[in-house]
């Protein structure tokens, strides 16, 4: 279980607890994080549940593959602290976890 | 106002969209979601990929956690068919009996196997792939050393294949036509997917109707033309047929699906359709369409809530579709009807990673990735600018797809 720390557009502060094994997209989806589309549900297909990840925690996160990193690449309003939400998988280690999600994902 | 709620005939991915968007758009009335399976909405891709699989769990399916729905102010009326929409009344009549006022009706109906008219395709063991209960009596079979026929190669058949082989079943694909997913893709994609299949062990036969299933109350042969082929189960996958009765019965018109406007609503001003069982007039390609896709699904669901709450509509995108089969993931964006050149890049006859575009008078129009997704990325948003582009530099994987634009 970790607490992950999600600032939505417009500055609110959204925190979730979510379990072990699940991705951090799961978690944001399934308890209402604004502005996390997910539309392929976590199949690294779709690119719209791109979050910025906060300085402190950049290098801490398990790397890209080269399927997240080329899908990155491409999407809108992306920076070099962009992540896809559905390839980080949530263990205790990502407690405190802070990440921006962007205005918009299209 | 009405204090009617807002009902929504169907329980699937556009209907549980449907009320997370309602809520955030601020929806302020009730909202009933009646369902005609014992789950709360769920997604419907992973039945043939990871949940067949095994590799994630019932619950990781479904859209939001059943409380979710009591705190968002809505009711599931689950396990319940709909006979009949009355449309004088606003009111639904449900199987059971009770009848159900609406204020406003949404119909998410979805679509259902389409059935395979033959002798012997009520024996036992000839199933098909819609729901979990469908997954999980398939899955049951999938052992090692069982012999599989699945009967059409479209998505859901090829994606079964392909977890089914990786479990040492020992599959056949019987297609009727001359290539394996000859709706969703062009011809070198799908030869691309018969040479896939084949590497992993799977038997492919195109050109091959199937005239019928034999056996002892349980399916033991599938017989087609000149051959008698042996089987422990059966899994027809030949395409969807959208749910439209109830609209039909109740006077809205429906063309292949239920005919919506861009903003899916139906002639009568109370009533939206969405999913699969919608044909809208697509609002960024300027035709009627009927997807079977969960984007779509999606995106008519949000577009619904906005509809409905007066909010601004969302900014919409090029239609997408994706297949995972083995350690291959295929993206496709747009729809390649009516292109007049193709462009190929990277080599689809040898490895796994290459695209094929589709283009019409110069301007993309679609695009298949094979374990591809800068071109993928690309293609979407080319594709959505009606982007002019050079066939030269897309052939060419010395340039890269952001200079492919004219």
């Amino acid at each position: 279980m970790a607490k992950i720390i999600f600032e939505e557009p417009g500055g609110h502060e959204h925190a979730v607890d979510i379990a072990d094994g699940l991705s951090i997209m799961e978690g944001a989806v399934k308890d209402m994080v604004v502005g996390i589309d997910a539309d392929c549900g976590g199949a690294c297909s779709c690119a719209t549940c791109m979050v910025y990840v906060s300085e402190e925690w950049r290098d801490r996160l398990p790397a890209k593959d080269s399927t997240e990193q080329a899908m990155l690449e491409f999407c809108p309003h992306v920076d070099e602290t962009s992540r896809l939400s559905c390839q980080i998988k949530v263990t205790g280690a990502l407690d405190g976890l802070r990440l921006k999600v962007p205005e918009s994902q299209h | 106002m009405s204090a009617d709620p807002l009902v929504i005939i169907g329980a699937g991915q556009a209907a549980g969209q449907l009320v997370a968007s309602l809520a955030h758009e601020g929806f302020a009335g009730d909202v009933i979601v009646v369902g005609d399976e014992p789950h709360p909405p769920y997604q419907r891709p992973p039945l043939s990929k990871k949940f067949l699989a095994g590799e994630i769990e019932l619950d990781r399916l479904y859209v939001k956690p059943e409380a979710f729905y009591a705190k968002a102010g809505t009711k599931l009326m689950l396990d319940t068919r709909v006979a009949g929409i009355d449309r004088q009344a606003r009111a639904i009549i449900s199987e059971a009996g009770p009848t159900l006022r609406y204020s406003t009706l949404v119909i998410a109906t979805g679509s259902r196997p389409r059935a395979l008219i033959l002798p012997g395709a009520d024996l036992e063991g000839v199933m098909y792939l819609r729901t979990i209960a469908d997954v999980e009596a398939i899955r049951r079979y999938l052992e090692r050393g069982r012999r599989l026929v699945i009967v059409g190669g479209g998505y859901i058949g090829l994606e079964l294949a392909a977890v089914a082989a990786k479990r040492g079943v020992l599959v056949t694909v019987l297609e009727q036509a001359p290539r394996v997913m000859a709706r969703g893709v062009g011809s070198i994609v799908s030869a691309f997917y018969e040479r896939l299949h084949r590497e992993e062990g799977v038997m492919i036969a195109t050109g091959t109707a199937v005239l019928g299933f034999e056996g002892n109350g349980r399916v033991e042969h599938v017989i087609c033309d000149g051959a008698r082929i042996a089987a422990d189960l059966v899994v027809v996958g030949v395409g969807a047929i959208p749910n439209t009765e109830l609209a039909r019965e109740a006077g809205l018109a429906v063309d292949n699906g239920i005919v919506v406007d861009a903003q899916c609503r139906t002639e009568d001003p109370v009533i939206h359709a969405i999913g699969d069982c919608a044909s809208q007039l697509h609002p960024l390609l300027d035709q009627r369409l009927r997807l079977e896709s969960v984007h779509s699904a999606l995106e008519q669901a949000r577009m619904t809530a906005a509809a409905i709450c007066g909010r601004p509509q969302p900014l919409l995108q090029t239609p997408w579709f994706w297949s995972d089969q083995y350690d291959v993931k295929l993206q496709m964006a747009g729809l390649s009807a009516k292109h007049d050149e193709v462009v190929v890049r990277g080599d689809p006859d040898r490895g796994r990673s290459f695209a094929v575009f589709y283009l019409r008078q110069g301007v993309l129009i679609a695009a298949d990735a094979v374990n591809r997704a800068p071109e993928f990325m690309m293609s979407k948003q080319l594709i959505a600018d009606r982007a002019r582009v050079d066939p030269a530099k897309l052939g060419d994987e010395q340039v890269a797809m952001k200079e492919v634009r004219l």
